[in-house]
Formats: C-alpha cells, sequence, structure tokens
C-alpha cells in the first residue's frame, strides 16, 4: 500500500502544473489548494470512499463492488472524454470522521475529479462541510431523511418523497389504518418518523406507538411486545442494519407475521435478506425504487454484468443501482459541460439523463436530486423482491417536502 | 396481564442471555483476575461454530444440538491459546492484559471478516423451536425457552464442577491463596489453563445461543461484552451467584426500564443505577473473603 501511496503524490505533485484554473473558485476556496484536478493526461481520477471496513463494511463493500462495475464499463467504452478513469478508493471505516478526513485526501492530494460513496447521513454530513469548502462534488448513492440540498452533493438515492410518503401512500391505499414506529435511534429513524407522524395526522391514520432501539441493539422482547399489544395494523420499520435480524426473529417468535401484521422497511434490500434469514422475512414489504427482478433491459444488462463480475450468487439492491447510476450521472454531466470543472459541471447538471436500471432517471438542477420511481416490493420465497406496487411515473424530488401541505412545519 | 407475563419473561429471558455471557466471565475474570477484553469474539466464535456446524449438518435441531458442545471446545481452545500464548506472561499486570486482549478481539473480529465475509450469516432455528408456547395468553418464544434452560444447565454444571470436583477444589484453592496452594503441591500452571478452558468454553456456549435471537455477524461480542462486565462487576467479582443473582436483575430492570421509557433511556438507567450501587457498594453483591495477602 505504501509505495502506490507514494506514486499516488508523485503524480500529485507533478500534475500540479497543469491544474484547472478556475478563477471563481480559486478565489472562495483560496486557502484549500483546491482544483488541482489534472486533466492534461490519457485519464483522469476519480475517488470512491466507503466503509471497506467497520460495521458498515457489511453495506458499503456492495456500493464499492458496484461502482468498480460501472468505472470498468465506463472505460471499456472509451472512458469520459476521452479519458479513462483512474479510480482511487479510501476506507471510510464507518467513522464519519474519517470519511471527512478521507474525502479531503480524495479532493487535496490526489485532485480527483468527483467522488462517489458514503451511506450513513452522519457520514454524509460529516463529508459536506469538506466538499462545499473546497468546491468538490460528492455523489451519495443511498436513501436518506430528505431537508438537505448542497450544491456540492449529488443524491442518486431517494429522498423521503420517493420512498416513505409512498409507502404510506400504498398503506393508506391497503387500509391501514394505524401503525406502529420501530427504528434505530439515529438522525435517520427520527427524522423519517417525523415526516410519518405529521401524514398519519394528516391522513387520519393512527400511530400507536414510536420506538427506537440503540444502533446495533439484538434485544427487542420489550419491543416486540409493545407491538404485538398494541395491534397495529403495520409496522413501519427504520432499523439499521443487523438489528433488523434480531427485530424479525424475536417479531417472528411472539407468533406475529407477515399476513397478521405486515411490515414495511425501508432498510432492507435484497443484500441483507440472507443475513435477516428468508425464513423471518419472507412475505414481508420493503419500500425502494429499485428491485433486482425489475424488468426493464437496462436492469438486466445490469444485473447481468454485476453476476459476471463479481460471482453469479451475488444480488445487486437499491442502493447499488443508485451508486452505479451515480458514476453514470456524473459522465453524462461532465460530456454535456464538456469540461471536468467543478462549477461547469454544476451548471450542466440540471436535466441530464440516464437510462438507469430502474427506468429513465433525471437530474433536478434545483435541488441536486434525480427523479426516481417508488415501488413496493415482497420479498419472495427465493429472497429476492418482486415489486407489488408501482408509482405510475417517476417522482420529483422534494427534499423539503415543499408541495405537502402537511409537511410544512417539518422543513423548519 | 398478557403484557405483564410477556414482560416478566422478557426481563428472565434478558437475563439468562446475560448470564450465559457473563459465566465464562466470571471464572477468567473473577476468579483468575484477567480482563479478557477478547471473551466477546470467543462467543463470535462460539457463533460461528453454529453456523458452520450447520453447512455440514442440515437439519438446524441436529445442529444446535451439536453445535453447543462443539461451540463450547472452539471457544475453550481460543481461550487455552491465548492463556498459554500471551496470558501466563502478565499475570501481574492486568492493564497489559486488556490492551493485549484488546488486540486479540481486534484480530479475531479481522479473522471472522476474512473468513466468513462481513454480510452477517443466517444459522437457522430448528423447526421445534420456532414459534411459541400461551403461558396465561401471553406467548413465550420457544428460543428464549431455551436459552434460559441452556444458561441454567451450564450454571449447574459450573456449580457441579466447582463444588463437586477436584479440578473444582484446585481452582477455588488457587483463588483463594495462590501461593499457598501452589505449596500444597497444586499445579497453579495447569488449574490456570483448565480455568481458563473452561470459562472461554463458556463464551462458545453463550455464542451459539446467541445465534437464535440475533444475527451472526464478526461484530457479534461487541454487542455482549460490556454488559458481561457489568454483571460480573455488580455481582462481586468471583462470585458465580453475585453474577446469576445481578445477570437476572439486570434483565429484569432492563425490561422494566425499557417498557416504561424507551429502549435507549432503559440503557442509560440500568448504567446510572449500576453506578450509583457501586458507589454504596463497591465490591458488588457479594464480596470474596479470602486468607490471600496478595
Amino acid at each position: 500500500m505504501i509505495p502506490l501511496a507514494a506514486a499516488a503524490m508523485a503524480t500529485a505533485l507533478a500534475g500540479c502544473g497543469s491544474q484547472i484554473s478556475d478563477p471563481a473558485s480559486a478565489n472562495s476556496t483560496a486557502s484549500s489548494g483546491s482544483s488541482c484536478v489534472d486533466t492534461s493526461g490519457s485519464s483522469v481520477k476519480v475517488g470512491f470512499i466507503n466503509s471497506l471496513s467497520g460495521t458498515m463494511a457489511i453495506s458499503e463493500n456492495t456500493v464499492f463492488d458496484s461502482l468498480s462495475l460501472a468505472a470498468e464499463e465506463i472505460n471499456a467504452a472509451g472512458g469520459v472524454m476521452g479519458k479513462q478513469l483512474q479510480v482511487i478508493s479510501e476506507d471510510g471505516a464507518s467513522e464519519p470522521t474519517k470519511f471527512a478526513e478521507r474525502a479531503g485526501k480524495l479532493i487535496q492530494q490526489d485532485c480527483t475529479a468527483a467522488v462517489f460513496g458514503g451511506w450513513t447521513s452522519s457520514s454524509r454530513k460529516a463529508m459536506l462541510p469538506v466538499f462545499e469548502a473546497n468546491d468538490a462534488l460528492l455523489f451519495y448513492p443511498v436513501q436518506y431523511e430528505g431537508l438537505e440540498a448542497s450544491k456540492n452533493i449529488f443524491y442518486t438515492g431517494a429522498t423521503t418523497n420517493q420512498q416513505i410518503i409512498p409507502a404510506l401512500d400504498y398503506l393508506a391505499e391497503q387500509g391501514t389504518k394505524s401503525i406502529f414506529l420501530v427504528g434505530s435511534d439515529y438522525v435517520f429513524p427520527r427524522t423519517a418518523n417525523k415526516i410519518i407522524q405529521a401524514y398519519a395526522k394528516a391522513h387520519g391514520m393512527e400511530v400507536l406507538g414510536e420506538e427506537y432501539a440503540p444502533l446495533g441493539s439484538t434485544e427487542f422482547s420489550t419491543i416486540v411486545n409493545k407491538v404485538r399489544d398494541s395491534k397495529a395494523d403495520a409496522v413501519f420499520n427504520t432499523l439499521n442494519g443487523d438489528s433488523n435480524v434480531a427485530f424479525f426473529r424475536q417479531y417472528k417468535s411472539v407468533g406475529l407475521t407477515a399476513a397478521s401484521m405486515p411490515v414495511v422497511s425501508v432498510s432492507i434490500a435484497e443484500e441483507e435478506v440472507p443475513g435477516v434469514g428468508l425464513e423471518n422475512v419472507e412475505g414481508q414489504l420493503t419500500a425502494w425504487d429499485y428491485y433486482q427482478t425489475l424488468d426493464t433491459p437496462a436492469n438486466k444488462k445490469f444485473v447481468a454484468a454485476f453476476k459476471a463480475k463479481f460471482g453469479a450468487d451475488r444480488v445487486t439492491s437499491d442502493p447499488m443501482e443508485a451508486a452505479y447510476t451515480s458514476l453514470y450521472l456524473w459522465k453524462a454531466m461532465v460530456e454535456k459541460a464538456g469540461s471536468f470543472e467543478v462549477d461547469k459541471v454544476q451548471a450542466a447538471a440540471g436535466g441530464v439523463t440516464f437510462e438507469a436500471p430502474e427506468g429513465t432517471v433525471t437530474v433536478d438542477g434545483e435541488n441536486n436530486h434525480i427523479t426516481k420511481t417508488p415501488r413496493i416490493g415482497k420479498i419472495n420465497s427465493e429472497g429476492l423482491i418482486e415489486t407489488v406496487w408501482s408509482s405510475p411515473k417517476a417522482v420529483e424530488p422534494d427534499p423539503f417536502l415543499a408541495s405537502y401541505d402537511w409537511a410544512k412545519d417539518l422543513a423548519k | 396481564m398478557e403484557l405483564l407475563i410477556g414482560q416478566m419473561f422478557a426481563g428472565l429471558s434478558l437475563g439468562s442471555v446475560l448470564l450465559l455471557a457473563a459465566l465464562g466471565l466470571s471464572l477468567t475474570f473473577g476468579q483468575m483476575g484477567v480482563i479478557n477484553m477478547a471473551h466477546g469474539e470467543f462467543m463470535m466464535a462460539g457463533a460461528y461454530t453454529a453456523f458452520v456446524v450447520q453447512r455440514s449438518i442440515s437439519d438446524a435441531g441436529i445442529s444446535l444440538l451439536v453445535s453447543i458442545p462443539v461451540g463450547f471446545l472452539v471457544g475453550g481452545l481460543l481461550g487455552l491459546v491465548l492463556e498459554a500464548v500471551l496470558l501466563r506472561r502478565m499475570y501481574h499486570r492486568p492493564l497489559d492484559t486488556l490492551l493485549v486482549t484488546f488486540g486479540v478481539a481486534l484480530i479475531l473480529q479481522q479473522a471472522a471478516r476474512d473468513i466468513f465475509g462481513a454480510p452477517s450469516v443466517d444459522v437457522r432455528a430448528p423447526a421445534w423451536l420456532q414459534g411459541n408456547v400461551e403461558l396465561l395468553g401471553a406467548p413465550i418464544p420457544l428460543t428464549r425457552l431455551f436459552i434460559l434452560l441452556l444458561s441454567l444447565v451450564c450454571l449447574a454444571g459450573l456449580v457441579v464442577v466447582l463444588k463437586g470436583t477436584p479440578l473444582g477444589r484446585r481452582i477455588r484453592a488457587v483463588v483463594l491463596n495462590r501461593d499457598l496452594a501452589e505449596t500444597s503441591g497444586i499445579s497453579t500452571r495447569r488449574t490456570d489453563q483448565l480455568t481458563f478452558f473452561i470459562g472461554s468454553g463458556l463464551a462458545g456456549v453463550a455464542g451459539v445461543a446467541v445465534t437464535l435471537i440475533g444475527s451472526t455477524g464478526p461484530y457479534l461480542g461487541t454487542n455482549y461484552i460490556v454488559d458481561a462486565f457489568l454483571v460480573v462487576v455488580a455481582g462481586g467479582v468471583g462470585q458465580i451467584k453475585g453474577a446469576v443473582i445481578a445477570a437476572f436483575a439486570l434483565g429484569v430492570l432492563q425490561s422494566v426500564f425499557e417498557f416504561s421509557t424507551t429502549a435507549s433511556i432503559g440503557k442509560v438507567l440500568i448504567l446510572v443505577l449500576i453506578v450509583v450501587f457501586l458507589q454504596l457498594r463497591p465490591q458488588g453483591i457479594f464480596s470474596l473473603k479470602t486468607r490471600s495477602l496478595a
């Protein structure tokens, strides 16, 4: 590793002679030494930042794999504006501070043209000031709690009105009168549940309980007892990671089933099903914008390419698809701008589209999110997720829920 | 009523999980004074043992029953190696053992990730442990009942070994007065090794048990290690009966607190309670009376 890093630094230093000189961004970030991106050669550097170790590694490794696939495909097809992508990967190690530090390195030392990755909201929030101060670009591929729009971040995962609100609409459509909220105790579930509470109030749905388990908790006896006692019509689950395993096992063991009290989960995708145990979650519902089973030509190609590269037993999930899409979106933005410069890419971003595995996505130039098609899925007997409901058309991103009357107080 | 019984059982069940995790520690930490931060990783090794056994024996019921003794052996052997290679060099340096075993814990986590991959693996529960029995209308999960029984069996086994066998007498003699035991002809080296083997083996059994309720991943141990130390310290170092009372008391209190507040606040209340308790009674529920000069 050491010789590699040294080589990277040497190239970075050598590249300083041919920096992009951009007076506007140089002024605003005079001291940070940004925009040292070297585009003089036949390649351009991009950074991937994922937790390859630590508790989030389980999820983020898959995003890293699909980013790698996208980079490989783009390079095989001639690169971006004729330049091969040279990937520099950093390990965020599941620590927000590490993400911030490594992001700084990718921007300032490695001089990457754009950075892709991040998973938890805390890692994104930690990186946000780094990207803003250096006027660099981050592509963030995971569904999140909304209420954010930085000009330096492109959000290719769903915001709340592309995942949570459609899931609630679906439940309401199914005649659900009461729900119980279960989540991990951190920023995403708390914000998501605030939105759900507001939605429920406006739509005459009763929230019978709101319970949080500490991150990583495996003790759900009490919460499951409360859920069972509430006799709610459905459970809305925003638990993260391994807690899901313990929750679903204990949920099942007190006799609750998908038929008697369905659980809608927003963070269980194809990748997590084997770990949670198929027998524990079969028949339960999920809310995402992409499933491996989607029948689109782009998805068939994506799934086949992924399996060919990483093995037939691997599955593809929503964040992986969003990550894959993010690299192609950046490529399209750069090509539209005709430049790798950050401000030109930002200016060109609005309206850029890509034929993604989930369907056509379009970048919203106002808030840097993308249009997505919400889908409710049901976990089938093979551990894959089948679409049981799909939004009739792609939903415009609305991270601040400005177009929803009942959500007026939330964005404050 | 139904909810009350459900909650009472939840408390007992949590207590039994804590007891299983802490039982081995009360031997290695309590009796030998080794702060073994890798105890949780021995549990993790036991959990992965259950996974590996289930891959070769597809019947989940038989594989669970086979996993328990195999998990004991795997945990015990890991403990034996740790004791023989590292710990025996630092019995008089407790802070060093803390750092060294913490390092070993990290190595074991990474090893698990390299061997089994970062994602959690699925250990299926046998069909006869799925579902629940009704007790006055409250569902009592069979997996929980099984863990409760297993913890009681382990406890009984440990008590029999300590009170009724020559090995147990030697262990107790070494704990009470190491020098005197040695001059009486007891091989303290061998006794230390066996104590550590049993203590670590119990961690392996605990690991097999928790595959029934939670996920099996490289970080499984980190979920339990702090609670296990809390139980041993609150119960009184070196006291098995103290650990038993502390485990069930903490389990019941945790579920009462969690029920009346939230999971996070419940955890905070438990920790506050332990701090206050240890202020009033630093030696724990029971204290070890010894004639040893050390």
